[in-house]
């Protein structure tokens, strides 16, 4: 396994956004990581890549073992030899992603000379060669040009071939596609997708729209308020939820097919970490709960036909 | 802005411990200013040479200045000039900039263009600059420093003013007035101008700390209050040579001025705290 | 950046000309007849004659004001009243000890106040940010002229390191510069701290971290230099705010200089001295405020390509 996540929980001082997450990444695959806005998700990413630290949060408990080694057990300079090279990362929002006053090139050739040792030359040239593999024409005057002077898309593509430098082994892309127009969010997912399966990464793909999860993902983990409802390969959990959030979730998709403004929404919101509830969080918006939803914990429990649930009335399966 | 509403913030910012102690000396000195000849010793005029130069004692508990005359009456009687001349010539300012500025926010067009490219130009002009040149055309005391004062702040009040209503004027509320039919004059006193005034009471009462610093920096040049009458700053413009002598001198009235300004502006904090107005003060 | 910079040099023009304006009116706004305060009491009716004629005082305003501003660029300052030596030569005599002066303040200022912030950023909340926040209170709210004194005080007066007055040699400028810097390093440090804390929460720079560059390149390569942009734009608008400072620490260490030429011109009523030295001292805030704006484009292509 790439990276196996173990009961991560994460702390900020008193509060604890995150409880008790777990999942795998293999080679080669891509890991969805779903939720609404508020669920954990971005957190958890900046758990994986050691990155909490600057938002104020540290790892309270669990671990994060990627290839043999527990990450949470090393120090600042050892996870700095890690985070760029072997675990690269591409944000949300490409628009605010790069330096606005350095050109892109050198913002892309920096990670070759950092982690590959590259000269000066032969990292322009690894640059070069990124643009050229993500299909961006005229990749030396790209090269040139500062961040504004690029369209959304093409910064994406400039983040992910950032991201692509270091050679990593797995890539966190957290809502890469939410700030951009729809047609060049379908190209990006397209690129992500291939190069994965080209050069044998993993991918933790980070969302809220299940409609890009459908699409590429091998494997699926459903956050909810901090804590894992449900993980499970892709086809057999679109085709029968168990967890209701799930089933919640994917009835958000508009479909063909479908009437006009029947577009399933969840009522309610989730709520903030400074004001969990006890029992299972989703209690108050689930259409099944029962008394023990109020106040036991659903832990989440292997299941024979495979993944894990944390739910105390989950939806049949066939 | 009733009567409960405005004193609200007041009350809270004298909760906050900085906000008392800096609260408790602005009531102080103003007590001072306004009692001065009730509490203050001696006189402040009769010069008493024999009893010149001397240090702290028990009969003079500030020491003497070069002529003899009691310290502390003389810095009591110096807050009184300082800080009437401060508060007057901002509170001059303060009304003339709002007028000003909301003329300009709200009618726009030439008029705003024309204020401003004049407040932008004065901005960069350092206040003491300004000041200058007005003492320069209207002469030395204490007319003069009120001139310069009022004018020197007048571009910093029309750009907050106008940066509020300008901010003020579009919002939905404006707009439900005004197609309900309410008439310019109206929106803009019964709407406008109210919701611009915390703000800049606000800058106004940190730019009196501002006004006193220049008021004392041109007594200190012997342009501002002339002899007899004291002022904090014009009581230090013997300068340095009275520092060999007799330091006190020179250092008590600038320590009056210094723990005053930095009073009104953590006092002004503590208002801005409990006004929550830091970045419409910010925008400006 | 050419065509940058000339656009903002052009852009100088109508401020040079509104500001000379007023300083060339203060001759007409005091009270009194503009010959009268040209001379000396009791000067003969010749002297009256010559200078009427050499200001066109009997032509209309506008004129009178296009012969003193020809004069001025032919760097013709006029006569001083008192001292009836050229204007030109006495502002000429002092304009090197105020620039230098002025130049130092402003360097020490920005240095000072730029490590002091990006430390004060870096200890966020803990002791050395209060202690340095606590300084910037200080600094910015006492009376420049007042810690001049204090400062003459203690180094001066009680530990004799340094002279009380004078321009001889650096060691008068350590006093001086320091007092006027004070202010200026308040100003700079606290900007600085607010534009650091500011950028270092960007996205920008959580992808710097993520990239696995080490923490102090970031911090000193991208992240000041970020900040570095409203910092340079605050100092560009109150380089005058600076200069305006050496006007009086000038005339407290009683250093030759515009400030002294200046405040002496004043209480002399020596109106020839007091428009000349203002026009300077404007002159000076309008460079400065170029020069800070030139730097800004510098720094900031997004700047340079908004106005190009």
């Amino acid at each position: 396994m790439l990276l196996s996540v173990r009961d991560l929980s994460v702390r900020f001082g008193e509060v604890e956004p995150l409880s008790g997450i777990s999942f795998d990444i293999d080679r080669g695959e891509i890991l969805g990581l779903v939720g609404e806005s508020g669920s954990g998700k971005s957190l958890t990413a900046m758990a994986v890549a050691g990155l909490l630290p600057l938002v104020g949060g540290r790892i309270a408990a669990g671990s994060v073992t990627f290839d043999g080694t527990d990450l949470t057990r090393l120090a600042e300079d050892q996870l700095r030899t890690y985070r760029g090279r072997r675990i690269a990362f591409v944000t949300q929002n490409p628009m605010t992603a790069l330096d606005p006053a350095q050109r892109v090139g050198e913002q892309i050739d920096v990670v070759a000379r950092l982690h590959r040792g590259q000269s000066r030359q032969g990292a322009r040239a690894t640059t070069l060669d990124l643009l050229t593999a993500l299909r961006i024409p005229e990749a030396a005057a790209i090269c040139d040009a500062y961040p504004h002077q690029l369209s959304g898309g093409m910064k994406q593509r400039i983040v992910i071939a950032m991201a692509l430098a270091g050679e990593p082994d797995l890539i966190i892309a957290d809502e890469p596609t939410t700030a951009l127009d729809v047609t060049v969010q379908a190209q990006i997912i397209h690129l992500l997708g291939q190069l994965v399966r080209e050069r044998a990464l993993g991918l933790m793909l980070i969302t809220h729209d299940m409609g890009v999860v459908a699409q590429i993902c091998d494997r699926v983990a459903v956050l909810y308020a901090g804590r894992l409802a449900e993980t499970r390969a892709a086809a057999p959990l679109f085709a029968a939820p168990r967890h209701p959030y799930t089933a919640a979730l994917i009835g958000c998709i508009p479909r063909e097919g479908m009437a006009p403004g029947s577009l399933a929404g969840i009522p309610g919101a989730v709520p903030s970490a400074a004001a969990y509830s006890a029992g299972c969080r989703f209690h108050a918006r689930c259409a099944r709960m029962t008394g023990r939803c109020r106040t036991e914990v659903p832990v989440p429990a292997e299941r024979p036909e495979g993944g894990a649930l944390a739910c105390h009335n989950p939806l049949e399966v066939p | 802005m009733s009567l409960a509403r405005s004193i609200a913030p007041v009350a809270r910012a004298l909760r906050t411990p900085v906000g008392a102690i800096a609260g408790l000396w602005l009531a102080l000195i103003v007590a001072a200013a306004l009692l001065a000849p009730l509490i203050a010793p001696y006189a402040y005029d009769v010069q008493n040479l024999p009893e010149s130069f001397q240090p702290p004692s028990p009969a003079h508990l500030l020491g003497t200045d070069e002529f003899g005359r009691d310290l502390l009456t003389r810095i009591i009687y110096g807050a009184r000039t300082s800080l009437s001349v401060s508060v007057i010539s901002i509170a001059i300012s303060v009304f003339a900039g709002m007028v000003l500025g909301a003329a300009a926010g709200y009618f726009g067009g030439t008029f705003d263009r024309a204020v401003t490219i004049v407040v932008d130009l004065s901005w960069s002009f350092p206040e003491i600059l300004v000041a200058l040149i007005l003492v320069a055309i209207i002469g030395p005391g204490v007319t003069g420093t009120m001139a310069a004062i009022g004018v020197a702040y007048l571009a910093q009040f029309t750009r907050l003013t106008r940066s509020q209503i300008l901010a003020i004027r579009s919002e939905t509320y404006i707009e439900a007035a005004r197609s309900l039919g309410a008439g310019g004059g109206f929106i803009l006193f019964r709407h406008l101008l109210p919701n611009a005034l915390a703000p800049v009471l606000v800058a106004g009462m940190l730019a009196t700390g501002d006004a006193i610093i220049l008021e004392a920096t041109l007594g200190f040049f012997g342009l501002g209050a002339q002899p007899p009458l004291p002022s904090w700053g014009s009581m230090m413009s013997s300068g340095s040579a009275l520092l060999f002598k007799a330091p006190w001198i020179i250092i008590l009235p600038g320590l009056a001025v210094a723990i005053t300004v930095i009073a009104i502006n953590l006092f002004g904090d503590a208002l801005i705290r409990a006004l929550d107005i830091k970045t419409r003060l910010r925008e400006a | 950046m050419l065509s940058y910079l000339i656009k903002r040099i052009l852009l100088l023009v109508p401020v040079f000309l509104a500001v000379s304006a007023v300083i060339f009116l203060i001759l007409h706004l005091i009270p009194g007849d503009p010959v009268d305060n040209l001379l000396k009491v009791g000067s003969s009716a010749s002297k009256r004659a010559e200078i009427e004629a050499r200001y066109g005082l009997d032509r209309p305003l506008i004129v009178q004001y296009g012969i003193w501003l020809g004069n001025v660029l032919q760097g013709d300052l006029g006569t001083s009243i008192v001292t009836r030596r050229p204007v030109a030569q006495l502002i000429g005599q002092v304009m090197p000890d105020s620039l230098q002066l002025g130049g130092l303040a402003l360097l020490l200022s920005s240095v000072a106040g730029v490590l002091l912030g990006v430390l004060a950023a870096k200890a966020r909340d803990r002791w050395p940010d209060r202690l340095v926040m606590g300084g910037v209170l200080l600094g910015s709210t006492l009376p420049s002229f007042w810690i001049g004194l204090i400062l003459i005080l203690v180094f001066s007066v009680q530990l004799g390191w340094f002279p009380v007055s004078g321009a001889r040699g650096w060691s008068s400028l350590v006093l001086p510069v320091i007092t006027i810097g004070l202010g200026g390093i308040a100003l700079v440090a606290r900007v600085t701290r607010v534009a650091m804390i500011d950028t270092a929460g960007r996205d920008f720079v959580l992808l710097l971290h993520a990239k696995g560059l080490p923490p102090g390149r970031i911090l000193w390569r991208h992240v000041l230099r970020h900040a570095m942009i409203p910092v340079v734009t605050i100092l560009a608008l109150r380089i005058g705010w600076i200069l305006g400072g050496a006007v009086t620490v000038e005339y407290v260490f009683a250093r030759p200089g515009l400030g002294t030429t200046l405040i002496k011109a004043l209480n002399q009523h020596d109106y020839p001295v007091v428009q000349a030295c203002l026009l300077m001292l404007a002159i000076a805030v309008m460079l400065g405020t170029l020069l800070g704006d030139i730097i800004q484009a510098l720094m900031d292509p997004r700047v340079r390509e908004a106005i190009t």
